[in-house]
């Protein structure tokens, strides 16, 4: 066992841990805080992604494209959250289910016609597009390193914003109490549209940054979802420790199974989230 | 909430465009007035996810052989049902009943994704509807499991592959590691290379299998060049086939030549930008084929849907070429099944790709090009295996 070899390995794993962490923290969000079962979670990465490669090829750069994507994809689950999203928080699951699912279908045929059902390809930025040379076979991409160091970031400050803020505490409160803090003077409606966005965009933004090194395609956020589902659930849903971790083990688990166990490589994630739920029924942090 | 309004009105503009254009509109029109009712033709393709543009150039393909022909089928209209068959293996046979039973079509063509295809040969076995598979390269359906009216147009994944095996040792490589996708297409694909390269004397360093459809490839290409192999062999295609070629240059590969069938290019070439400089495919096509045939056939496709043609559109293009061939025997008469499946046995097509006859298992006989990337354009460098009949092994057929 090459320690080389092994340490690119964790890496991979970990750069695909963050990048899952960054699309399931929106969703944990929505899940925990709003109690909506929100399927389109994965669409919104898929807008984030088309929307990037579209800017990408408007404005030749990406790190603009990047940065516009962020506040359409926001507006975009503003509006969603406002028009239909809404009405469903004091139904049950079932019709949430229901409803979202119908905004897969829409998102993706709404995506086929407006860019066309061809797969689309986002260069890698020229500063960024080379790699480290670790040994004399094996470099890591530094594109790969900087999106890990963004995803990172991103669940520092996440995880401030929450535990460390007003804006923290209004969500959280109104996670487990609603009324009491509408009464408490709160616009509630405000503050669950506002999450909903963040999540949205959270969603948007890991599809947008990872346009490079993925394909934008239709129902691209379909496989994204699946997985996402799976961190939510290890970690404990509403958590954003929880789907940290969650995500970490995935990614690792992912890469590892793929190498070690290659016959076994589409239910390692399955298995992993199997055993925690046997150790801890309701997730890590719940 | 501008945004989304000025989105659906722009999709629906466009959306009304691409009808205009006679390229969409998969409404079926259920007003037979005359007396001679439509041919039906059934297409089972991937409208979504990984292939979908693939089950788009097909049917465009398609659609533009019948209308440079009068869009006629043996001087009777034709009415189009689409199904998508969501490249799902599990409702391939659902899928086919659907067309076959549910709408009695007198043709089926596709499907793109093996697993599907070997579902649909299932169904049509029994119900004995004319299929012609438009992309699909599973060796059984015309191996062991070929019938006098299942058709091809395309190719097997053995025939893409294979030649590529010798053109790997006459390059100097000893050591290869072969990759795909762990589902029927790949293997098959893998295999055939693997059985030319060590025909030729080469040695297989490993052969790498991952989960259909996954495309998180960074565990494997660690693992390919820890091996340090003289060459990489890989089957995949559409989005996957995008962001293997990217993640490979990325992961500082290139030094090490990558060799797979055409379709690790074919429609995603200009997408995978610089990545894709220097790979080696071989295939029964290629977009910078210089013959009249091409030239035409490529204006023509580029004039009705403005964009390129690619493989899946020449396929496309040829089941119809096939189905006009056939029903223009029958005068139409798509009951006089024996005759119409003699008449489409003896077909000569003229493809885009060169001229093809079907050989004895209903599988084309043709040239399989190589092709290498230069300059951002597919070049071809010649001719890896001239005439090549997959050996159809199993096929009881002729």
């Amino acid at each position: 066992m090459d320690f080389w070899f092994f340490l690119i390995q964790v890496l991979n794993g970990v750069q695909y841990g963050l990048l899952l962490f960054l699309v399931a923290s929106g969703l944990t969000l929505i899940f925990g805080i709003m109690g909506i079962i929100n399927l389109a979670h994965g669409a919104f990465y898929m807008l984030g992604a088309y929307l990037a490669y579209w800017l990408a090829r408007t404005t030749g750069s990406l790190g603009a494209a990047v940065l516009l994507s962020l506040p359409i994809a926001a507006a975009i689950g503003y509006g969603i959250e406002a028009l239909l999203v809404r009405t469903l928080y004091r139904r049950d699951h079932l019709d949430q289910v229901l409803l979202t699912y119908g905004l897969i279908l829409i998102f993706n045929e709404a995506t086929r016609m407006i860019w066309g059902a061809d797969v689309h390809g986002v260069a890698v930025p020229a500063a960024l597009n080379w790699s480290i040379r670790l040994t004399d076979t094996l470099s890591y991409p530094v594109y790969r390193l900087m999106l890990s160091g963004v995803c990172a970031v991103l669940a520092v400050g996440m995880y401030l914003v929450i535990t460390r803020t007003r804006f923290g505490m209004w969500v959280r409160a109104g996670a487990s109490n609603r009324d009491m803090v509408a009464a408490l003077g709160i616009n509630v409606k405000l503050l669950f549209g506002v999450v909903f966005a963040l999540g949205a965009a959270l969603a948007g933004l890991a599809g947008a940054i990872s346009t490079p090194i993925t394909s934008v395609a239709p129902g691209m956020g379909d496989s994204v979802l699946i997985l996402c589902f799976v961190v939510v659930v290890i970690g404990g849903v509403g958590s954003i420790k929880g789907a940290f971790l969650g995500a970490m083990l995935i990614g690792l688990a992912d890469t590892f199974g793929k190498v070690f166990a290659p016959d076994f490589a589409s239910f390692t994630v399955y298995g992993v989230m199997a055993a925690v739920l046997l150790w801890k029924p309701r997730g890590l942090f719940s | 909430m501008e945004d989304c309004k000025g989105f659906s009105r722009r999709a629906v503009l466009r959306a009304g465009a691409v009808v205009a254009a006679g390229a969409g509109g998969f409404v079926p029109t259920r007003f037979a007035i005359g007396n001679t009712a439509k041919v039906k033709v059934g297409f089972l393709l991937p409208y979504s996810g990984t292939y979908a543009g693939l089950g788009e150039a097909i049917t465009n393909g398609f659609k533009l052989a019948l209308e440079e022909r009068g869009g006629k089928l043996g001087g009777r209209d034709v009415q189009f049902i689409a199904v998508d068959d969501e490249s799902n293996p599990a409702k391939g046979p659902e899928n086919t009943n659907k067309l076959v039973t549910g709408e009695t079509v007198d043709f089926v063509v596709g499907p793109v994704h093996s697993g599907v295809a070997l579902g649909m040969v299932k169904v049509v076995r029994e119900t004995g509807t004319i299929a012609v598979i438009a992309n699909a390269g599973a060796g059984a359906a015309t191996g062991p499991l070929c019938a006098p009216n299942i058709f091809r147009t395309s190719f097997t994944n053995w025939q893409t592959a294979f030649p590529m095996g010798k053109v790997a040792v006459d390059r100097g490589m000893k050591n290869v590691v072969t990759m795909s996708w762990k589902y029927a297409a790949g293997e098959e694909a893998v295999n055939g290379f693997e059985q030319g390269f060590t025909k030729a004397g080469g040695k297989v360093a490993k052969q790498i299998l991952v989960p259909f459809p996954q495309e998180e490839f960074q565990a494997n290409l660690t693992e390919i060049a820890s091996l340090k192999p003289d060459g990489v062999f890989v089957f995949f295609a559409g989005s996957g086939a995008l962001k293997f070629v990217k993640d490979y240059a990325a992961a500082g590969l290139k030094s090490i030549p990558l060799m797979g069938p055409g379709f690790l290019t074919d429609g995603v070439l200009k997408a995978q930008g610089d990545a894709a400089e220097g790979v080696l495919t071989t295939l029964h096509y290629a977009d910078a084929l210089d013959t009249p045939e091409n030239t035409s056939f490529r204006a023509a496709y580029r004039k009705a849907f403005s964009k390129e043609a690619d493989v899946y559109a020449v396929q496309g293009y040829d089941s119809a070429q096939l189905l006009f061939q056939g029903m223009g025997a029958v005068k139409g008469d798509a009951g006089a099944k024996a005759e119409l499946i003699a008449a489409m046995e003896k077909a000569v097509i003229k493809s885009p790709r060169g001229t093809f006859t079907l050989s004895k298992a209903h599988n084309p006989v043709q040239d399989i090009y190589l092709r290498q990337v230069k300059g951002g354009q597919e070049v071809v460098v010649g001719v890896a295996d001239k005439a090549l009949a997959d050996p159809a092994i199993g096929c009881k057929m002729g």
